[in-house]
């Protein structure tokens, strides 16, 4: 071993709170050059905290920040990025009406000799970073005209090209392909090579595994332990997150499918711009899941179900009855309800209560002669915040108050309300910590258990092959096959966690096998 | 390659569609032109005469529309700018009589700076939002300039002055034009291509993203604001030149015209997008419709009704639909 590298941040005693809540409890953070350091915890662990204070973003109640061996003197962003800090947002510093390089090089851009914006300079460069990347961007178009991956690797880009001794990258692969992620990964590599600190947040336990060298875990806006990845397997990192031996995701039960009768019959359904083709049954009783990568045409085929994007062309059968379906309400009235992929925007109304949000989608029937009966509003709201066991402080907080786990019971309770036979979940566990992501499968499990029929989406195998009974591998907007789950089990593999991996690996295998047959019309 | 061929019709006839809604204004603009080229040319329409009025008649407009395009962008708006410019003509006009030209003219511009930094301040420190205060700015203007006057006009006796801002002009070409051209290039590269400029449309296009990559939003609210006044000033200062009397009245109820014209030019009202080019075909747009329809010899009332109408229709042309 050569010595240890020098530090690149050092945080001491760093303490914050908001409105009484202390999100930070003097937290050290020490990170060195050249490292991949995971920053882990669950959410309200304080982890976007301790990064936006020292992004600047937030100004710290106590506490001292070293970067490079020199003390911060301001706590401004500006002061953050002098010092060498970039940071990725969850696409919160995009400006949707910017092109992709006005954006990457927003407040740096290349200036012509009277001192006016050279934009085409601003392209050349991006364009280089992302051949740097080998990802596919164009420079040229309105980040508002993305999609999420797009979006992801701008705000990457970004955050690296400001040659950053410091690059903090909060969730970076949420949106991206397997094929975008291992890019990035090499890339980063690179990164640290060249003596780059690198702080990786992730939700995904095999990306820290895989990237990182050593990790802080945070929780309840604690340090808990800083620690080389050796020294952290996945029970012991899980342990740590959630403060308590929990059930790892292996370990949800997965009830025998009892089929009952078709709920919902899919024939030849094509949407406005996908799904193509897909044709799709769902029983009372089971949980079909849809994998693929971004793009694939999953949230497309829940959107044409919901009646969001109506269908083109196709027929849908609800319980063997043909039904049109043109807009949301007609899907709610035929008792189908999609909890949608992004929570704040299409989920949740952050200011309101919760039980207002819980309330939404069945306001009318709450309110007979016209009138709200805020009786029945308060009934509905605690009997979801007890059967969901939502964490609020009380049904008339607003949601803004609640963790992202919290907020997506919200969102379900809300569409559970409407008391649907057929429910569609998009990524319902994106950005939640692994606590609650368990306890929502778990109750997939139960709805289907109870008899109601229901579809995940989702872009983390494990929790599909965990929830769902059979799964559907869709590519380019088209279905490419269906499998049992039960297939993907290898009958000599006992360890059960060893067993989902291995279901795992499979499942990948069919996902990477139905891009590859779609490819060469593209070619 | 071939992917793109392969890619279904729609979305070709979708791009081709998105611009030409994009640049449903030039396309109106022509169209509107033509059509009155061809009505009403036995009144006259196409006689230069006829055609240099309008641009005297928009450049004021013109001038505050570009301000208004910088406003817009960053998200916030500024409905004071007709009795700012109507205050502005008093206040120069009140100056001139005292100090001469030179003085009439700093007047001016401290009156556009003053009312420009009150509504900055008010909006960034104070956190009124920019509609509430510049709403209650349009009262207070009107009313000190009613009070300041007396609510008489007041003459304005400098024909270097005049002749300068608004009344003069240069063989055929009036000055007015060349205030209108010269705010709208500098406004245009300020927008288009200065950091400042792309600071105001990241402000507007995501503020709580332009915060976090290190942008002063609240120092680039402040400087539209100031800048709206200042134009809002600059436009009263060529309404006292052209007209040689400073009143109270002048520029009353521009505001609306303002904001039509950035928003038929492309501007949107929620921030982020804008271009200076548009506001003026847009200011130029409104100054055709108002000088065709009196050609045709409608009535007042008609002519509120006819240009509403075309207003709303350009701009329900231009709305991208999804």
């Amino acid at each position: 071993m050569t010595a240890p590298a020098p530090t690149a941040v050092r945080m001491t005693g760093i303490s914050k709170s908001f409105g009484g809540i202390r999100a930070l409890d003097s937290v050290d953070f020490e990170v060195r050059a050249g490292e991949v350091h995971a920053l882990l915890g669950g959410n309200g662990a304080g982890k976007s905290t301790i990064l936006k204070v020292l992004n600047g973003v937030h100004v710290p109640d106590e506490g001292e920040i070293e970067v490079g061996g020199q003390r911060l003197a301001a706590h401004t962003p500006e002061a953050a990025r002098a010092a060498g800090i970039a940071m990725n947002f969850q696409e919160m510093s995009l400006i949707p009406t910017l092109t992709v390089a006005q954006n990457v090089f927003l407040t740096r851009e290349a200036r012509n000799a009277r001192g006016m914006i050279d934009d085409e300079d601003s392209v050349h460069r991006a364009e280089t970073i992302f051949q740097m990347l080998e990802v596919e961007v164009n420079p040229r178009a309105l980040v508002g005209d993305l999609g999420a991956g797009q979006k992801q690797l701008t705000e990457i880009a970004k955050a690296i090209s400001q040659d950053a001794r410091v690059l903090i990258l909060d969730e970076p692969s949420t949106a991206l392909a397997v094929s975008d992620v291992e890019r990035l990964f090499v890339f980063l590599r690179k990164l640290t090579e060249k003596g780059v600190a690198i702080i990786y947040v992730s939700h995904r336990m095999d990306e820290i595994a895989r990237i990182a060298d050593r990790a802080t875990i945070l929780r309840d806006g604690k340090h808990v332990i800083t620690a080389p990845m050796a020294d952290l397997p996945l029970d012991v990192m899980i342990e740590h997150i959630v403060g308590k031996k929990s059930k790892g995701l292996a370990d949800v039960a997965r009830g025998d499918a009892s089929r009952g009768e078709v709920l919902l019959e899919l024939t030849s359904v094509t949407g406005p711009h996908k799904p193509e083709d897909v044709s799709l049954t769902l029983h009372r009783g089971e949980v079909v899941g849809l994998a693929g990568l971004l793009g694939s045409g999953r949230s497309a085929l829940a959107r044409v179900i919901a009646g969001i994007e109506p269908a083109v062309a196709g027929e849908i059968r609800i319980r063997g009855k043909k039904v049109t379906i043109r807009r949301p309400a007609d899907a709610i009235a035929h008792g189908v309800a999609l909890v949608p992929e992004a929570r704040a925007t299409q989920g949740i109304i952050p200011a309101h209560s919760v039980a207002d949000n819980m309330a939404m989608a069945v306001i009318g029937r709450l309110s007979p002669r016209g009138f709200v009966d805020r009786k029945r509003v308060r009934d509905l709201a605690d009997r979801m915040i007890q059967r969901l066991s939502v964490k609020t402080a009380s049904r008339d907080h607003a949601v803004s108050t609640l963790s992202g786990g919290n907020q997506q019971k919200v969102v379900i309770g809300k569409w559970l309300a409407t008391e649907p036979e057929i429910l569609i979940l998009d990524e319902p566990t994106a950005g939640i910590d692994i606590g609650s992501k368990s306890e929502i499968i778990r109750l997939v499990r139960d709805l289907a258990q109870a008899g109601k029929g229901v579809i995940v989406i989702s872009s983390e195998l494990s929790e599909l092959l965990t929830a769902c009974d059979r799964i559907l591998v869709m590519a380019d907007g088209r279905a490419h096959q269906m499998l049992d789950r039960a297939d993907l089990d290898d009958p000599s593999e006992t360890d059960p966690e060893h067993a989902l991996q291995a279901a795992e690996r499979r499942l990948q295998i069919e996902i990477q096998k139905a891009l590859s047959i779609k490819e060469p019309s593209h070619v | 390659m071939s992917k793109a061929a392969t890619a279904p019709r729609s979305d070709l006839a979708g791009g081709f569609f998105a611009n030409w809604r994009q640049n449903i204004i030039y396309i109106g603009f022509v169209v509107i032109f033509v059509v009155f080229a061809l009505t009403l040319n036995d009144k006259g329409f196409l006689n230069p005469n006829n055609l240099l009025n309008i641009i005297r008649q928009t450049a004021m407009i013109a001038v505050m529309a570009v301000a208004m395009t910088f406003v817009l962008s960053a998200g916030e708006i500024d409905l004071s700018v007709g009795a700012v410019a109507g205050l502005a003509t008093v206040t120069v006009a009140m100056a001139i009589a005292v100090a001469g030209p030179v003085g009439g003219l700093l007047a001016g511009l401290a009156t556009g700076l003053a009312v420009g930094m009150f509504n900055g301040w008010l909006t960034t420190k104070i956190g009124i939002p920019s509609f509430l205060t510049t709403l209650a700015m349009m009262g207070i203007a009107k009313g000190v300039a009613m009070w300041i006057s007396d609510t008489a006009a007041v003459p304005i006796l400098s024909p270097s002055y005049s002749w300068i801002f608004g009344g003069g002009s240069v063989g055929p070409i009036p000055v007015l034009m060349f205030w209108m051209a010269l705010i709208a290039g500098v406004g245009h590269i300020a927008l288009r291509r200065s950091g400042f400029g792309r600071r105001v449309l990241a402000t507007g296009g995501g503020e709580t993203a332009a915060r976090y990559s290190g942008i002063d939003t609240a120092s680039i609210k402040f400087r539209v604001l100031v800048l709206s006044s200042c134009a809002a000033a600059l436009a009263g200062m060529l309404y006292a030149g052209r007209l040689q009397s400073g009143r109270f009245q002048l520029g009353e109820g521009d505001e609306l015209s303002v904001i039509a014209a950035a928003v038929l030019g492309g501007t949107s009202l929620f921030g982020g997008k804008g271009t200076v080019i548009g506001t003026i075909v847009g200011a130029l747009m409104i100054g055709l419709i108002n000088n065709g329809l009196i050609l045709m010899g409608l009535e007042f009332s008609q002519q509120l009704i006819a240009r509403g109408g075309i207003i709303i229709l350009a701009v329900a042309l231009s709305q991208k639909r999804t």
